[in-house]
């Protein structure tokens, strides 16, 4: 299957910049052993991700370096230096130690892109707590879920998230004992909520870093799986090695870079790359408030300086309908690297970054599990525009076959399979929270089945297939058919529902949703919206469909499972496949 | 288009894209995605559905000046104006 797009090559001086300048003796030398030696650990070989990423910068004299500068919606700008980030991240593990929250407990935010998200993860990893972070536009139901798989025992949030999503549920969950409100105060003050920034100012701005050891859990992420509920992988403080290799190898990024990574934290990207690398690399974070907006971010690529630019190719598409003259009539002096993440960058979209920015976007492709990334486009090789590029150093990956509950490697060229991963580099998963069946099924002898679908060419590039299951990629986020389903039957007119993703030009898949109607109602413009309303209200608009489509049946295997690949075969005039177990669904 | 239908209008396309908004008050001045939960997809379908309505073609840096009740207004009715 080889592409018909010109390979873009890149030029001596390239090479010769680049962080990565010799992929193939890198490949060959490299150990994680080494890699290890880049940061600083703490005594007794105790490793503590903010430690890393914050205050040996100031044991270093980097102390009044930025480490962050927030833009405001509304055009007001906040900085951090590395000094600052490690007075606030001690207030706030000060303020958690002093309302009983212990090492190992989960502390989980619920929070938009504001300077105290940023504070309260590096904070809780500073006081041995794990991390999780919530996504803000979810609806009360994701929220809930969630935090009930982490047994949250903290939250930092808005009064108004609070009050949406929360308070309606919040005694039904026994292991939260504290709710810190961001931005509210005195009388203001819901019942059974704390002000933490009342709080914070009354507390101390040195705090011990905890000794957490490597293997010790750090963050929790949530994915989607296709049935059941969400799953939550815990990663440990030893991923920080791979953050820090896999953003100089993948990203380029060096100290003193201006870093701009779009993605919001509740997602693995904005955490692993939009807090952690950057950090520890001594790099300063650009953080947008803000929304996807054009020309506001062109203003920021501009005027912030940024050097290392880490996006998507939902923002990448909207971009080049906005038009390839907005980029070449400005100047980006300072940008010397871009990549994308999220779901494959289509070739069209490495072209035109290449006719309007004069370099190309370097994809990149990792997963919620492996806690950083593994394939990548790398800054002195060449690119070819549709690919995921090549291996980092440290990761072997290969194309695989399952047979019995056994794997067979694919070594012949352009031939698909299963995307596999040798296990053993730090970032990778440690588990699914209380899931362990679940987990074990992601491995086959020394493999990590990753569930996409891929070949791998004659140069070593992979390419990007399809998903081997059912879940819906939408504007670079996973979403469960199941989760979704779930929340739709919980409507009164729905007997039973069915969700799959149908392409889309911009979010690369939006959802649909097919519904039967119970008995006694009838199918209509009206209700349809009533039902949309109550998914949206439910789960966000994120994860809810953006249709919905009544129908008499589903189809269904003989066990009874909804078929939601004949669904999307008959939505797409395609072949149909392999309808051996279907039951019927006339 | 009358001012008032215009604003009707924009109204019946965003509780069409966000069905769960349905009888809420809009704070005519105050942009959408600051007002309610709803997401940059959503807004594009707005957009989409304007043009759809209305027949005018919406190139994608007029979108900021969508962002709003009156905004949209303004913008339909100089845009109508203008055809």
């Amino acid at each position: 299957m080889p592409t018909s797009w010109p390979v873009i090559v890149k030029t001596e001086i390239q090479r010769s910049n680049a962080n990565l300048a010799d992929y193939q003796s890198e490949c060959e030398r490299f150990t994680w052993d080494d890699a290890r030696k880049l940061l600083s650990y703490l005594p007794g070989g105790s490793l503590n991700i903010c430690h890393e990423a914050v205050d040996r910068h100031v044991e270093h004299g980097q102390g009044s370096n930025f480490a962050l500068r927030w833009l405001g919606r509304k055009g007001d700008t906040r900085n951090f230096t590395y000094s600052d980030l490690q007075a606030e991240t001690s207030r706030f593990a000060n303020v958690l130690a002093a309302h009983g929250i212990e090492r190992n407990d989960s502390v989980f935010s619920l929070l938009g892109r504001v300077p105290e998200l940023y504070i309260a993860a590096l904070g809780t990893l500073k006081h041995g707590s794990a991390y999780s972070p919530l996504f803000s536009a979810f609806g009360p139901e994701p929220v809930r879920m969630r935090m009930e798989i982490g047994r949250s025992a903290a939250l930092v949030t808005t009064k108004s998230l609070y009050k949406r999503k929360v308070e309606a549920w919040r005694n039904e969950l026994p292991t939260l004992k504290c709710v810190f409100l961001i931005d509210a105060h005195g009388e203001d003050l819901p019942d059974g909520t704390i002000d933490l920034a009342s709080e914070m100012e009354r507390r101390p701005e040195t705090f011990e870093t905890v000794e957490t050891r490597p293997e010790d859990r750090a963050l929790i992420h949530f994915t989607s799986g296709t049935t059941g509920r969400p799953k939550g992988a815990l990663h440990v403080h030893e991923a920080v090695v791979a953050h820090a290799v896999t953003a100089r190898f993948a990203l380029d990024l060096r100290q003193g870079d201006i870093f701009w990574c779009t993605a919001d934290p509740g997602w693995v990207t904005g955490t692993s790359y939009g807090i952690i690398a950057p950090l520890v690399l001594g790099a300063t974070m650009i953080v947008d408030e803000g929304e996807y907006d054009a020309e506001r971010w062109y203003e920021i690529l501009k005027e912030q300086k940024v050097n290392v630019w880490y996006t998507a190719p939902t923002a990448i598409r909207m971009l080049m309908k906005y038009g390839e003259e907005h980029v070449r009539s400005r100047e980006f002096a300072h940008l010397r690297f871009m990549a994308s993440v999220g779901e494959p960058l289509n070739p069209e979209a490495v072209m035109w970054s290449m006719r309007a920015f004069g370099m190309p976007f370097h994809d990149n492709w990792w997963q919620t599990e492996t806690g950083g990334i593994m394939i990548a486009n790398f800054a002195a090789e060449d690119v070819k525009p549709g690919s995921m590029g090549r291996p980092l150093p440290g990761i072997e990956a290969g194309i695989v076959e399952r047979q019995d509950g056994a794997v067979r490697e694919i070594t012949e060229e352009n031939r698909p399979g299963e995307l596999a991963l040798k296990v053993g580099w730090p970032s990778m998963m440690r588990g699914y929270l209380n899931e362990e069946e679940r987990y074990r099924k992601c491995f086959a002898g020394e493999w990590y089945l990753t569930g996409d679908l891929a070949y791998r060419d004659g140069d070593g590039y992979f390419w990007f297939v399809g998903r081997a299951d059912d879940l819906i990629k939408s504007s670079g986020h996973l979403i469960g058919p199941f989760e979704v389903e779930s929340a739709l039957i919980e409507h009164e007119a729905v007997a039973e529902a069915a969700v799959i993703g149908l392409p889309d030009e911009t979010a690369g898949e939006t959802v649909k949703a097919y519904v039967v109607l119970n008995p006694g109602f009838v199918e209509s413009e009206a209700l349809v919206r009533d039902i949309m309303a109550h998914a949206r209200k439910r789960l966000g608009p994120a994860v809810a469909p953006r249709m919905i489509e009544p129908c008499k049946t589903l189809p269904h295997t003989r066990s009874g499972k909804v078929m939601r690949r004949l669904l999307k075969a008959r939505e797409l005039g395609l072949p149909e496949g392999d309808t051996s177990t279907l039951e019927s669904d006339k | 288009m009358t001012q008032e239908q215009s604003e009707d209008l924009v109204k019946r396309i965003l509780f069409q894209v966000a069905p769960e908004l349905e009888g809420e008050d809009v704070d005519p001045d105050e942009p959408f995605r600051e007002q309610f939960e709803i997401d940059s997809m959503d807004f594009l379908n707005l957009v989409i559905g304007l043009n759809k309505e209305t027949g005018i073609e919406i190139p994608e840096e007029d979108y900021p000046k969508l962002e709003t009740l009156s905004g949209c207004v303004a913008y339909l009715n100089q845009r109508k104006g203008q055809t």
